[in-house]
């Protein structure tokens, strides 16, 4: 496939709705595979390993084990099984984590993440906020800056928990185990979040092609603004902190109702015209909550970091 | 504050042990929220109410098995554990 870097090189909407589908095709490494192998031994049979190992341990008294054709025949058969239960596992666990689809998710670049933070804290000048597709698969992260990643979500998590370790440390209130509370009290928010996301979602009938995954990211960009805050808090004292957290909290409330408005408003009402009718008024009320979810998110969990 | 994932296990047994528990006679029916009073009309979209009726019963249809086998779990590794 030859990408084009232009917009104008893709299609921006889909010709039919997928309803919670996403392949990704942008990578032509075998999907269920986690990452490729690399290494030249493990693809080949046990039986292999022993031509290589036979002339030279002849040499050796020591090595007298590796030329036993008894330990040959446990070789081959110990390199068998660990084969097939290699490939179970990957059966298996392709079946309750998407792992092809998660590949998608990751295909950034360092352009893209800077564009993208870029937009987390100043999402005011960005006019085209579509998701652009190529034959009705979204296109990879790399090449839209619109299209969530969980790179960045990642990666905002991580750094999350250690600057909190670093702000609780500054304040003489740090042990090893704050660093694994902090951790999955941030963790369960998450999921409470997602999963109130989804409950509602399910209630109002938005027909859309929002994926678990995809509120899982839109629900991680509020770490960037929130290490923001602490790091601000912890280098000039409070009043930058709640002035840095206040401009986040804006950034994301507005990155977020411009996002999410595309993806559940129908159609004419993405577009600003003034529908009227109760059920978008109910998915624009559904819009705003999600949004302004996010700033009280973000103050909740940062508050107890900076005394 | 200091939730972890066992709390957030937890308080999910919980919200759907009591989702399992409504009776359909005796309680939902009551107030209406009965599954003779679900069948709405044919139009586009469903509305709230109906959807929370239909989630309602789902849960409780899907789960009802799964919750015994979760609940003894339960009881049995609190008994022992505390």
């Amino acid at each position: 496939m030859d990408y084009t870097a232009t917009q104008g090189g893709f299609r921006q909407r889909k010709l039919q709705p997928n309803m919670r589908l996403r392949n990704s095709s942008v990578d032509g490494s075998d999907g269920s595979q986690l990452f490729e192998d690399t290494s030249g031994v493990g693809s080949q049979g046990g039986a292999y390993m022993n031509p290589q190992a036979g002339p030279q341990a002849a040499g050796f008294p020591g090595q007298a084990l590796l030329s036993d054709p008894m330990s040959n025949l446990a070789m081959a058969y110990g390199s068998s099984l660990a084969s097939q239960g290699r490939e179970m596992v990957d059966k298996n666990l392709d079946r309750f984590i998407p792992i092809s689809k998660l590949k998608y998710y990751f295909a950034v670049d360092t352009v893209y993440v800077g564009k993208k933070l870029g937009l987390l804290v100043f999402p005011y000048m960005h006019e085209n906020w579509e998701v652009s597709y190529q034959q009705d698969t979204p296109v990879a992260p790399r090449f839209d800056v619109n299209a969530p990643d969980l790179y960045i979500p990642a990666m905002g998590f991580i750094t999350y928990i250690l600057v909190a370790g670093l702000a609780l440390g500054t304040q003489n209130r740090f042990s090893p185990e704050l660093l694994g509370v902090q951790a999955s009290s941030a963790f369960v928010w998450l999921i409470m979040e997602v999963l109130a996301v989804l409950l509602s979602l399910y209630l109002v009938t938005v027909n859309t092609d929002l994926t678990t995954i995809d509120l899982v990211a839109f629900s991680g960009y509020k770490y960037v603004g929130m290490i923001v805050g602490v790091v601000a808090g912890l280098l000039f004292g409070r009043p930058a902190y709640y002035l840095s957290l206040l401009w986040c909290c804006v950034a994301i409330f507005v990155f977020m109702i411009r996002t999410l408005r595309l993806k559940l408003l129908s159609e004419a009402a993405a577009e600003g015209r003034l529908v009227r009718g109760a059920r978008n008024q109910l998915r624009m009320y559904l819009t705003m909550s999600i949004a302004a979810a996010q700033p009280i998110f973000m103050y909740w969990l940062t508050y107890h970091l900076i005394r | 504050m200091a939730f972890t994932l066992y709390s957030l296990i937890q308080a999910a047994i919980l919200c759907v042990n009591a989702v399992a528990v409504l009776h359909e006679e005796r309680f939902l029916s009551k107030i209406g929220w009965g599954v003779d009073q679900s069948v709405g009309g044919f139009g586009d979209e469903p509305g709230i109410k109906v959807q929370m009726m239909n989630l309602i019963r789902s849960v409780r249809t899907v789960m009802r098995v799964p919750l015994i086998a979760v609940n003894s779990v339960c009881i049995v590794l609190l008994l022992l554990f505390g």
